[in-house]
């Protein structure tokens, strides 16, 4: 009897595939998960997108909670979160400093002249080296740095009203109340 | 209209393929010959409407019927003809149509071609052709429809994808569907066998045939697939390991070994349930390929429009078929036991071997390509496996492989009969080894310990293969189908062998700057961009550069490489410009310009490239000269004898 | 008018190399350590692409990355590791060898180890059976 369970051993094993597969189906393979949470946020420097004389740099902001958004004008989903972002920081809780990517200075800067401007300040990177060393792979990405000056979540892609509510603000209760 | 009437064909479809499974499986568990009979008619009446679908749809993309969803989304009114016929499996809905299409085909042949089978045993295989049927029509009616409308209908479609738009996917994917559906056929002889309980292997010699010729669609379909990514993809490569290329190669491998281990079960009754697994096995593949490049958990180049719902429902219908047939599997094995014996040396020793390794390739190939979706699934990270770790591991499986091919092809069977052989099959190796040496050492420069053993093995294989034909030739000794077959089969397998040895190992690839009027030099030839220059095409616009390679002084040919924007949008498309040769491939492939009249090219050399795909068809050829044997054909009108001498136990 | 079209031609292919720069790491050594290198990692983009083919900007920005950090002298540990901590493992299409990966790496070995033992096991036992038996094995072989 003994002998003949291990017939079985193809079925078991295929059920146990089916199981990951069936979790599988929940997740999404392309999204990588940024390596950076909960470790320090990558210092920068960079020329300010507005006037090339004053410099933008992650110490800025450091001591207090902050956002950075990745965006470029030759990003639709930019365009469409500019909203929300413009929502979010009319809240006031945080600033939102943009990182302008692989972008053009006078497009951008006409860009945000029409679409209105959320950023406290806005990074001009147009060689992508900061982008790469945020492990930035796509525009939109936003970034929820904390006090403390490391990484807390990243979002890729599009931010919605929802993704800020579900994702965001706990994360920033959380760090009010410790 | 139209359209409408294929979808109503669908419908019918779906309700002779019930017929044709409840009909084909209860009438042979009645015994009821009106049953089974009508179980044969549902098969002919389902061929009839799967096709009439097939048909409608074909007729929408000819008359560019913009109002059909599908045809809106893979077609335009400025695809030549031909393209937009074969956008008809050009994206997902239409490719379940071509498969649902290729199903019937086989099952119409085997219902057609095996009135020497027992009744009730065809009939069950009828019944479960009947079931796979269904999950496919079931598919396409609730999620996938072909015949979906758009409305309002659009103006103008949206194109063919361009990478598409090639010669290539007319015979590309239906040669790799009668393959990958041809399984079918193996799997629901294995199933009807499980279901009846045989313990004799009669049914080995049943299923021969048909897994041989669907094992030479897929070995073509396969080269197709690579030989076409090789001149389209501009990148010069010919194999990416990636998910849905493996989702191909695996069922060749399980198909592989399924072929030897029939041969073992039909000859000595041996290694039964171990062939029925891998029957089971060859068609489970094939089906968990459509899942894994239809459902989103694998990222893909050829990732059909991903979608996890419909990714759940060919989950649910893999669980059923696969899960299913195991359970049968774990119910009815056990009992299948065998008492013959063969010796060290024998035949089926070398067939056994040749079953673990090609077992063990295939278990490779499919850890690698799902490895990243267990960790994922089981949150610890992801990760990628790619080309880097299944060329380095692949080999391990088929360098022991390729040793023993040499020498099994002449083993006896029962017997170890080898020692008459020894002196010239060491003769063989030791001149393998030579030329090897001599060929990394004088053409191409320099000796790779690699190189020389791919070639070396190379070599050991294909003359090992030729002994046989040459010996039989010399001693005017009859050579029937199924040994000439083998024997170009093999060799074919050593000449892919060759071809990848070849290019992996001695292959140069350039990234150039060059202006009009400048020239560099690769490998001995001499690559000079002569001019540049624009081209209109019929949907697309694009840059054509005019590259002249000669050697020695001597021109030999000019390249056209071609980059295009096609005008429905999208990445530009390169068309590389390649120089064929016997002994390499010499390719040039367009890259941006960099301002100032300078382009950038990449140029390769690609050393006996070409024999990696000629060596895949004489593999196909040897199966299909060894298929065509006498002895199945001849069979038949002994076989109804033999047939009522082994009755199914119950 | 010819010449504006072939101008915007132009410019709609700059920036589309086919992963082509044609800038080259002067030591014939280090170009073809790039080029080793970038066939080895996976392009975040078009994720079904190395880094030395894909199209994307984001490909040849760290196609430039690799290449100076070459020039500096870093050793691809060096490279891998820097592009590891900003992107994870997903950007290597060589593994990495680590405990959730030992899986991966051993079963080339255990494979074909299990599948050469369950063989001569197999074979083992036949050749017993046969020399038990040898009058059964006494008819002449057929065909393949």
């Amino acid at each position: 009897m003994k002998a003949s369970l291990r017939f079985l051993v193809p079925a078991v094993l295929f059920a146990a595939l089916v199981g990951f597969f069936v979790v599988g189906l929940q997740k999404d393979p392309s999204v990588i998960r940024s390596p950076l949470i909960g470790k320090p946020a990558p210092a920068f420097t960079l020329e300010s997108l507005e006037d090339p004389a004053r410099k933008v740099g992650a110490a800025d902001f450091a001591g207090r909670p902050w956002l950075l958004n990745v965006w470029a004008t030759w990003c639709g989903g930019c365009r469409q979160e500019h909203a929300v972002l413009l929502e979010i920081t009319r809240e006031g809780r945080l600033p939102l400093v943009g990182l302008n990517w692989r972008d053009e200075r006078a497009l951008a800067q006409q860009w945000l002249a029409q679409l209105g401007n959320p950023y406290a300040s806005v990074a001009f990177d147009p060689e992508g080296r900061t982008a790469i060393d945020w492990g930035v792979y796509g525009a939109p990405e936003t970034f929820l740095i904390g006090a403390d000056g490391k990484v807390l979540h990243k979002q890729i892609g599009v931010m919605t009203q929802e993704i800020w509510r579900r994702d965001f603000l706990p994360l920033l209760a959380a760090g009010k109340g410790s | 209209m139209i359209p409408e009437i294929g979808h109503f064909a669908l419908i019918l479809a779906l309700l002779l393929a019930i017929a044709q499974a409840f009909f084909g499986l209860a009438g042979a568990a009645r015994g009821q010959v009106a049953w089974m009979q009508a179980a044969r008619s549902a098969v002919a009446g389902q061929a009839v409407f799967i096709a009439l679908a097939f048909g409608a749809l074909t007729s929408a993309f000819i008359r560019k019927d913009f109002s059909v969803l599908y045809v809106a989304t893979n077609s335009n009114s400025e695809l030549p003809i031909f393209y937009r016929i074969a956008a008809v499996w050009g994206a997902h809905e239409g490719s379940l149509l071509l498969w649902a299409l290729c199903l019937s085909g086989w099952t119409l042949a085997v219902t057609a071609l095996s009135t020497s089978l027992q009744a009730a045993f065809r009939s069950r295989v009828i019944g479960i052709l009947g079931l796979i049927s269904i999950g496919f029509l079931l598919f396409m009616l609730t999620t996938s429809n072909p015949f979906e409308r758009l409305v309002p209908a659009a103006v103008e479609g949206r194109d063919l994808n361009p990478l598409l738009q090639d010669f290539a996917l007319t015979i590309h994917p239906p040669i790799l569907y009668l393959g990958y559906v041809g399984f079918s056929v193996a799997f629901a002889f294995a199933c009807a066998t499980l279901i009846e309980g045989r313990l004799d292997s009669t049914w080995a010699r049943w299923t021969r045939p048909w897994t041989i010729a669907a094992w030479i669609f897929l070995t073509v379909g396969i080269s197709l697939g690579s030989w076409w990514a090789y001149y389209e993809l501009g990148w010069g490569g010919w194999w990416f390991w990636d998910p849905v290329e493996n989702a191909s190669f695996m069922p060749w491998l399980a198909g592989t070994a399924l072929i030897h281990s029939l041969a073992v079960t039909e000859k000595r009754g041996l290694f039964k349930s171990w062939t029925l697994l891998l029957a089971v096995s060859a068609f489970s593949l094939s089906l968990l390929g459509t899942f894994l490049v239809r459902s989103g958990v694998l990222v893909s180049v050829h990732a059909f429009a991903t979608d996890p719902a419909r990714g759940l429902f060919i989950l649910g219908f893999l669980t059923c078929v696969i899960g299913g047939a195991l359970l049968l599997y774990a119910w009815r094995a056990p009992r299948l036991k065998s008492a013959a014996g063969f010796e060290l040396a024998a035949r089926e020793s070398f067939l056994l071997f040749n079953n673990a390794f090609l077992v063990a390739a295939l278990g490779l190939i499919l850890l690698g390509t799902l490895y990243p979706l267990f960790m994922d699934a089981l949150n610890l990270g992801k990760i990628s496996v790619g080309p880097p770790y299944f060329n380095m591991v692949f080999m391990v499986p088929m360098l022991p492989l390729l040793l023993l091919l040499g020498i099994g092809m002449h083993a006896t069977w029962k017997r170890s009969h080898l020692q008459p052989l020894r002196n010239r099959l060491i003769g063989i190796a030791a001149v393998a080894l030579v030329i090897a040496l001599v060929a990394g050492a004088a053409v191409y420069g320099h000796i790779r310990p690699m190189a020389t053993l791919g070639f070396a093995l190379a070599f050991w294989v294909m003359g090992s293969s030729l002994m046989i034909p040459l010996s039989r030739l010399r001693a005017r000794q009859a050579l029937p189908g199924a040994v000439l077959g083998m024997s170009i089969a093999h060799f074919g397998a050593g000449l892919v062998t060759l071809g990848i040895t070849g290019v992996q190992s001695f292959k140069i690839e350039q990234d150039v700057a060059l202006a009009v009027g400048e020239a560099t030099t690769i490998a001995g030839y001499d690559f000079r961009l002569a001019a540049l220059r624009q081209v209109q095409g019929p949907n697309f616009v694009g840059v054509e550069a005019d590259v002249l390679i000669s050697s020695d002084g001597k021109t030999i040919t000019t390249l056209h490489p071609q980059k295009r924007l096609y005008n429905s949008g999208g990445n530009p498309m390169t068309e590389a410009g390649i120089e064929v040769g016997a002994a390499r491939d010499l390719f040039v492939a367009l890259g941006e310009d960099l301002g100032q009249g300078r382009w950038s090219l990449r140029l390769q050399y690609k050393p006996l490239i070409r024999y990696i795909w000629l060596g895949a068809l004489l593999i196909a050829l040897g199966g299909g000269i060894a298929g065509l044997d006498r002895r199945y054909r001849r069979v038949k009108a002994g076989e109804t004898a033999m047939d009522a001498a082994t009755e199914p136990s119950r | 008018m010819m010449r504006a079209a072939w101008v915007l031609a132009s410019v709609l292919f700059a920036g589309s190399a086919l992963g082509i720069d044609a800038e080259r790491l002067d030591d014939p050594v280090l170009q073809q350590r790039y080029e080793h290198l970038t066939r080895e990692l996976r392009c975040l983009v078009c994720q079904n692409e190395t880094i030395a083919d894909s199209t994307a900007s984001l490909a040849a920005d760290l196609r430039r990355e690799v290449r100076e950090m070459m020039k500096e002298g870093k050793s691809d540990a060096e490279i891998r590791a820097f592009l590891t901590e900003r992107y994870g493992d997903f950007v290597l299409y060589l593994p990495p060898v680590s405990p959730r990966t030992w899986l991966l790496w051993a079963a080339p070995a255990l494979l074909l180890l299990g599948g050469v033992a369950v063989a001569a096991l197999v074979i083992r036992r036949r050749a017993r059976t046969a020399r038990a038996n040898p009058a059964a094995l006494e008819e002449e072989p057929e065909n393949p």
